[in-house]
Order: C-alpha cells, then sequence, then structure tokens
C-alpha cells in the first residue's frame, strides 16, 4: 500500500504527485525528464518535497503538515538505483550483507534464499569491478532486498544495459515481481518492462501524474497518448495456458473463451501468463477472412473508436471480458464504416507476440 | 676508527627525528582529513578563506611560521601562556614544539592529496548506504573513509617528508638543543658549520637518504596492496 500526495521541486523541475496503490508492482511510467527519479528521490528520502504525505502501509514516512520528514536510513525503503552504486572496495557478498552489519537491519529474508532468487552463488567473492553491467545489478537488487525494506523502490535498473543483458535479467525481474511479498514501486519509460510487470500503473508527465489505475486499464485508455508513447501503445491480457502443439511449436493460450496461438512460448498448461499486444500489430476485418495466413481471429465488438485528425485511429474492442487494441488507418475507419458496437474480427499475426511481449503473470 | 659508523649524538638527532616527526603525523593527521572532508563535501561562506589558511604554511617563508607560532605558541604568546597556565603544557624550546612546528609545516602537504581522494569518491554511494539503514557517520566509515585510503597514505607520506626534514620553522621557534630539539636537519646544519663536521655531516646525509628511501618504498608496496584490495573500479 503506497499513498503519495506531494508537490515540490529539483532544480528546475517542478513535480506534484498524487497516486495511491495496493501492493504488488506499481509502475511509475515516464519519458525522459518527466521527473521519474526526482520523485523516487522523494519516496526514499533523498529530496525534501516542499508539501504533502507520503505513507508506506499505513506508516507516514513524509507529513509537511505534521512536521514528519523520516530520515534516508529510518524509512526501510530499498532503493535500487540505476547506476547500481554497489561499494567497488567491497566483495559481493559483503555489498549483499552490508545491511545487516552497517545498518542494523537483522530481520527480513536470509541471504542464501536471496543468493538463489538471483542466480549469485558463483559471484559471491567476486569485487564489483569484475562484474558486467546485468550482473552488477542483480546484486543491487539483492542488496536492497536483504535491507528488510518495506517498499522497494527499482529506478530503470535496466535502463543502462543493452538487449542482451536485459533479456538476461528479466527472469530474475519476473520471479522477483511474482513473489517478493512486498509493495514494489518499478520506474520505467519502457511500457514492455511495465506491462509484463506490474498491476498498477501510475503515468507520469512534465512533473504531474494526469492518471493512475490497474494496468490493463491503463493500457486501454486512448486518452493518455502522448505521455504512454503512441508508437508503442497496446493492451494487455491475461490468459490461461491450455496446451503446446509440439508439432508446431505453438502454445494455445486461453484468453476468456477465445484461444490465441502464441510461438515459442514454454509453458505448463494452466499457468496464468500476461501478453502484451501492440496495437500496431491487431488487424480488423468485418467478418472471418479466408485463405490468409493469420492465426489468431478473434470475434468482438467495438467499444470506442478516437476521434483524431492524423492518418491514424485507435480502436479499442472488446473480446470476451478483455480489451484489445488496435491501431488502423482513419481511411480504413470510414471504408469500414466502423462504428461502436459493431461485430468485428480481430486479426492478431502470431509471430507479432515475441519473446519481450510476454510474462508470467503476477499473482494479484 | 670507523668513518660510517654514528655517533651517540647522530643517533640521538635521528630517533628525536622519528619521534618529532611521527608525533606530528599522529596528531595532524586526522585533524587534515577533517579538514579535507570539509572542504570537498561543503560549501559555506569562508571556505576560500579556509582553504587559504590551510595552504599558508606551504607559501610563506617556512621563518615567517616559525616567528608566528613562537609569538602565538611562547612562554608569553597568548596560547603559549593560556596552555601552560591552564593544562601546564608548553610547547617552548622543547620536542613538542619541535612536533607542532612540524606537523604546521607538513599539514597543507597532508590535505591536498586527501581532499582529492575525497572529491573522487561519489557522495551517491554515501546515499546507497544510508538506504540501506546505515547512520550518516558509519556510512562515511565503512564507504567513503575506505575509497579515501590511497589518498590517506599519499598525503601521510607526503607529511611525513615534510616532517623529517622540517628546517626553518623548527629552529625559529624553538631553536636548536641537542638531544630536545636537534633534529636530522638541524644537526645536519650544525655539522656544516663546524670546521671538523664533514664526516658528521656526510653520515647524517647518508642516514636522511636511507630513511626517505625506505619510506619511500614502503610506500609503494603499500598502495599496491590497497589498490588490490579496492578493486579499483568505481563506478
Amino acid at each position: 500500500m503506497i499513498d503519495v500526495d506531494i508537490t515540490g521541486h529539483v532544480g528546475r523541475m517542478e513535480l506534484q504527485a498524487q497516486f495511491s496503490a495496493e501492493g504488488g508492482v506499481t509502475s511509475l511510467f515516464g519519458q525522459s525528464g518527466a521527473g521519474k527519479t526526482s520523485l523516487t528521490n522523494m519516496i526514499a528520502g533523498l529530496v525534501r518535497p516542499k508539501t504533502g504525505r507520503i505513507s508506506v502501509n499505513g506508516e507516514t514516512l513524509f507529513d509537511a503538515d505534521r512536521n514528519i520528514n523520516l530520515p534516508v536510513q529510518a524509512r526501510r525503503i530499498g532503493h535500487v538505483f540505476q547506476d547500481a552504486r554497489l561499494f567497488p572496495h567491497l566483495s559481493v557478498k559483503s555489498n549483499l550483507t552490508y545491511a545487516r552489519w552497517a545498518g542494523r537491519r537483522q530481520q527480513g529474508r536470509a541471504l542464501t534464499e536471496v543468493v538463489e532468487l538471483l542466480g549469485l552463488e558463483h559471484l559471491l567473492e567476486r569485487k564489483p569491478g569484475t562484474l558486467s553491467g546485468g550482473e552488477k545489478q542483480r546484486v543491487a537488487i539483492g542488496r536492497a532486498l536483504l535491507s528488510d525494506p518495506r517498499l522497494l523502490i527499482m529506478d530503470e535498473p535496466l535502463a543502462n544495459l543493452d538487449q542482451g543483458r536485459r533479456n538476461d535479467i528479466l527472469p530474475y525481474l519476473d520471479r522477483l515481481c511474482a513473489d517478493a511479498g512486498i509493495p514494489i514501486l518499478y520506474v520505467s519509460h519502457s511500457i514492455e518492462e511495465v506491462a509484463r510487470l506490474s498491476q498498477t500503473l501510475v503515468i507520469l508527465s512534465d512533473g504531474k501524474t494526469p492518471a493512475f489505475g490497474p494496468v490493463a486499464e491503463m493500457l486501454a485508455r486512448t486518452d493518455l497518448g502522448r505521455a504512454t508513447g503512441r508508437h508503442e501503445a497496446g493492451a494487455l491480457l491475461e490468459g490461461v495456458v491450455k496446451w503446446e502443439d509440439p508439432e508446431w511449436g505453438l502454445t494455445h493460450v486461453d484468453i476468456g473463451g477465445e484461444i490465441m496461438q502464441i510461438p515459442d512460448l514454454p509453458a505448463e498448461p494452466g499457468e496464468a501468463i500476461r501478453l502484451r499486444i501492440r496495437a500496431r500489430d491487431v488487424s480488423l476485418a468485418l467478418k472471418p477472412p479466408e485463405g490468409l495466413s493469420i492465426r489468431n481471429t478473434l470475434s468482438g465488438k467495438i467499444q470506442s473508436i478516437s476521434r483524431e485528425t492524423g492518418p491514424y485511429a485507435e480502436i479499442l474492442c472488446a473480446v470476451g471480458d478483455q480489451l484489445i487494441r488496435a491501431r488502423i488507418t482513419r481511411a480504413s475507419v470510414v471504408d469500414l464504416q466502423l462504428a461502436i458496437g459493431k461485430p468485428v474480427t480481430v486479426l492478431i499475426k502470431s509471430v507479432a507476440i515475441d519473446r519481450r511481449q510476454r510474462a508470467p503473470a503476477p499473482k494479484a | 676508527m670507523n668513518f660510517i659508523e654514528l655517533q651517540p649524538a647522530e643517533w640521538q638527532a635521528l630517533f628525536l627525528t622519528l619521534k618529532v616527526a611521527s608525533a606530528a603525523l599522529l596528531v595532524a593527521l586526522p585533524l587534515a582529513i577533517l579538514v579535507a572532508f570539509v572542504l570537498a563535501r561543503f560549501k559555506f561562506p569562508g571556505h576560500g578563506i579556509v582553504n587559504a589558511l590551510v595552504h599558508l604554511p606551504l607559501v610563506m617563508p617556512p621563518v615567517v611560521t616559525g616567528y608566528v607560532l613562537l609569538l602565538a605558541f611562547g612562554r608569553n604568546g597568548p596560547i603559549g601562556s593560556f596552555l601552560r597556565e591552564t593544562f601546564g603544557i608548553s610547547f617552548a624550546f622543547n620536542w613538542t614544539g619541535a612536533a607542532l612546528a612540524a606537523g604546521v609545516m607538513a599539514f597543507p602537504l597532508l590535505v591536498r592529496p586527501i581532499r582529492l581522494s575525497f572529491e573522487a569518491v561519489d557522495p551517491k554511494l554515501e546515499e546507497a548506504a544510508k538506504s540501506l539503514g546505515a547512520h550518516r557517520l558509519v556510512a562515511f566509515l565503512t564507504v567513503t573513509l575506505p575509497l579515501t585510503l590511497p589518498g590517506i597514505l599519499g598525503g601521510a607520506i607526503l607529511g611525513f617528508a615534510k616532517a623529517m626534514g622540517e628546517f626553518g620553522a623548527t629552529i625559529t621557534f624553538v631553536s636548536n638543543i641537542p638531544g630536545e630539539t636537534r633534529t636530522l636537519a638541524l644537526a645536519l646544519y650544525t655539522a656544516t658549520q663546524s670546521p671538523s663536521g664533514d664526516l658528521a655531516a656526510f653520515r647524517l646525509t647518508i642516514v636522511a637518504t636511507v630513511v626517505a628511501f625506505a619510506a619511500l618504498i614502503a610506500s609503494e608496496i603499500l598502495a599496491r596492496h590497497l589498490r588490490k584490495k579496492l578493486g579499483g573500479d568505481y563506478d
């Protein structure tokens, strides 16, 4: 449970943020320069807000009116910095246990458990200077987890890593977010990361928080185009694995009545997964087409059509009880005479749903 | 007679020098670390003046520094008479005065490298330490200070060398008393003033060179060990 309602400034950056989120993973999403790091620094206690309140799990960390401002070391917020900030003179093991021996935080998870969770067994005796970027981030995450935090802030932990390193670390993040047991505030400018990891999405734009709410709902909103980034826009689907077709390497996923075929997805039947369907990968047809290579043809109903002046239109289609977002040309909207309430066939290429667009569903 | 063998008075000068320089370093080093930290991390009104004061002994003629010490810490000086009356401590014309002069002269050489290495340590590492529950002082002692060790070592070597060789301020402040304030440099000077002092001067020169050389070698070994221990990489 996180409650934030603050104003303040860092340099020339004016910040006015208000959001609340239940447990699980809350993503703070915004473009570079939107004020993400300023906001997390205020929550962590590194920068003092001017007015307002911050509380985590009912405990007040900051309240300008009541003159409460807990110092950083008393807030019990595990902070994973973008640049890792490992202590270069200490071994990985001493870094991991720093909160125990220097911070007097004896409670919380066992070292062996965290080492196993993040795959750090073979790194314990090394010095940070000899680690790769991804390994450094994993150690930084472990170090924060072992400080018995009430909240874990992850400030773009993948931002300084190349795509290869990112793919190495993502499975660890999936596992961590699924069973951290503490609320996580995940900061990112990548809608992909946000979509796969979080339950709640807070949008930050020009130092303000125009919207926050459940992630699927937020991603389906077409009025937040500028803040979420139009090119990468897409909807989130929750599904359950039905069976894996070994002959063709396709996994059949039930998304609430309709079945989708996803390539190259190792998963057990019954497993809950989350798929992100990019709006630009979705096509619409008036009736089920014939002689087409596209394998996912879902029947849906148009729920909204965004009125725009450019060449594009954003269409929201209800498929079962979930929403799919389609991005087509305005010309097609007119040609097909699309209107709210009209039944359509939603077409999605299986190939478009690659590794980065899916993840195990986070536990609520 | 063995020309190389040190005379008792020369042994005395050597041990006195080591005693004076060690005492000077022992007192001046913690103070220098504090001043270097303040100068590196804080901006405050008078920052430039404090910095100039610290460096003053480096640029003033040593005789002037010695004379100022004499005026301030001498028997009738304001600080000197206060210390004598309140604590019974006197720096005048004894080895502690020589240590004081050596410490003051070495101070800027201690502060400079230590300040540079404080500036090289990312203050954000302390933020990380605090976020892990470490109190400010603990964060300093466990993160910043260890990372500054190479600079502290460098400053200590430089300061120790300066303290051992100090001449002008010492002779002005506490004179040239055998067994009390006659350090190696002063003994060497005395020898050169005597018509029969050539051999003594030669021996003292050798001693000074050997001590300086040993100190440099020791510091190099220690620095290499530290570099390995600190892991080098700061990002």
